[in-house]
């Protein structure tokens, strides 16, 4: 569906987000974070949650949508145990591992997801030239199927595959992990592309007129 | 996601992690003969594909899912459905309804069911928190599990 330069263009347009990303992190936690060559994944619905444990695993979520020039969504998902850890480093205070998260608990989380979330959109944006707009964060504690579902059941209308930019970040000394996800509409692919000169064919955009 | 079964008794049919899709469960109580239907979207027109796979949309999904059930034997007018699901996950404030696909999602489902003629007896929808639900065809019990908001059997 997308050639090599397509996707290595898109492949580097993740890597720009994630490494600005990644210091931020790294800045924010007063860790070393290492992130793995961001992934980008064309495939069918059901194995997206596959990649952060299964439909079931719980998961911490936390969603921005992106508007502007392009639109789509980001999605940070944390695996349940590094969800605890991460907290007990932003709050510097140790917690039980139990099941809900406190009020205070939460905003810290979402605060990451803000200072993650918009380094990486002002970095994708330095380089498009693109103006992007990222909306306040908004979280989520639940299976994980039911937190990928969303976003990417919009891609529903267009085929049986989603497409998303998957970029794994690890906090060096307890490797906490967290996946970030930045799942582009549709629309806003093809766009991306023209924006850093990759002169593309139209593929898969017919008649939609941007309804969702 | 975007897949529908049917099956007898003994059997039972399960599906994992529902956020804004919906679970669509159809009962044919006198065959034992049950349906589940996990649908993503609410509407097939929308489609930028014409191939598209009908277990997807709520318009559409409903419709193969009962020709499945009556190859099993059973019966159209003596179906009921239960539904699951629908919920809206994340609260952000949008200028368009995306957010809100949850909702629109069990309101296509409750449409079709309607023109078909049959009968929703019992639901669990909206709110903002993920389901897993299995349908058990022996009896047509529903059992919907969620983290942090219980169990129960519809």
């Amino acid at each position: 569906m997308y050639s090599d330069l397509e996707m290595d263009a898109l492949r580097e347009i993740g890597n720009i987000g994630a490494g600005n990303a990644a210091t931020a992190l790294s800045m924010l936690l007063c860790k070393k974070i290492t992130i793995k060559v961001p992934q980008i994944k064309i495939i069918p619905f059901d194995e997206v949650s596959q990649s952060v444990g299964g439909p079931e695993k719980l998961v911490a979520g936390i969603f921005m949508r992106i508007s502007g020039d392009i639109e789509g969504n980001i999605l940070i998902v944390i695996p349940e145990i590094d969800a605890y850890h991460l907290t007990e480093i932003l709050l510097n205070a140790k917690r039980e591992n139990g099941m809900d998260f406190s009020e205070m608990e939460k905003s810290a989380l979402l605060e990451l997801g803000n200072i993650v979330g918009s380094s990486y959109v002002t970095a994708l944006s330095d380089f498009t030239k693109l103006s992007l707009k990222i909306s306040v964060p908004s979280f989520a504690f639940d299976m994980a199927g039911a937190i990928i579902s969303f976003p990417l059941s919009l891609y529903g209308y267009i085929g049986d595959t989603a497409f998303l930019i998957d970029t794994e970040f690890t906090e060096g000394l307890d490797g906490i992990r967290l996946h970030y996800f930045l799942i582009p509409d549709d629309k806003s692919l093809q766009l991306l592309l023209k924006a850093i000169g990759v002169n593309t064919v139209e593929h898969i955009n017919q008649s939609r007129n941007g309804r969702i | 996601m975007a897949e529908y079964k049917a099956a007898k008794s003994p059997y039972s049919l399960i599906t994992l992690g529902l956020g804004s899709c919906v679970g669509v469960t159809l009962y044919d109580n006198l065959t034992k003969v049950g349906g589940l239907a996990h649908v993503m979207l609410p509407d097939s027109t929308l489609s930028g594909k014409k191939d598209y796979n009908p277990g997807k949309f709520a318009d559409t999904a409903i419709d193969v899912l009962i020709e499945e059930m009556l190859r099993l034997g059973a019966s159209k007018n003596r179906m009921v459905s239960k539904i699951a699901g629908g919920a809206q996950m994340f609260q952000i404030k949008s200028e368009n309804n995306i957010m809100q696909i949850g909702k629109r999602n069990v309101e296509a489902v409750r449409n079709k069911l309607n023109q078909l003629n049959i009968r929703i007896i019992a639901e669990d929808v909206e709110g903002n928190y993920g389901r897993t639900i299995e349908f058990f065809c022996e009896d047509g019990r529903l059992a919907v599990r969620t983290i942090g908001h219980g169990t129960r059997i519809l």
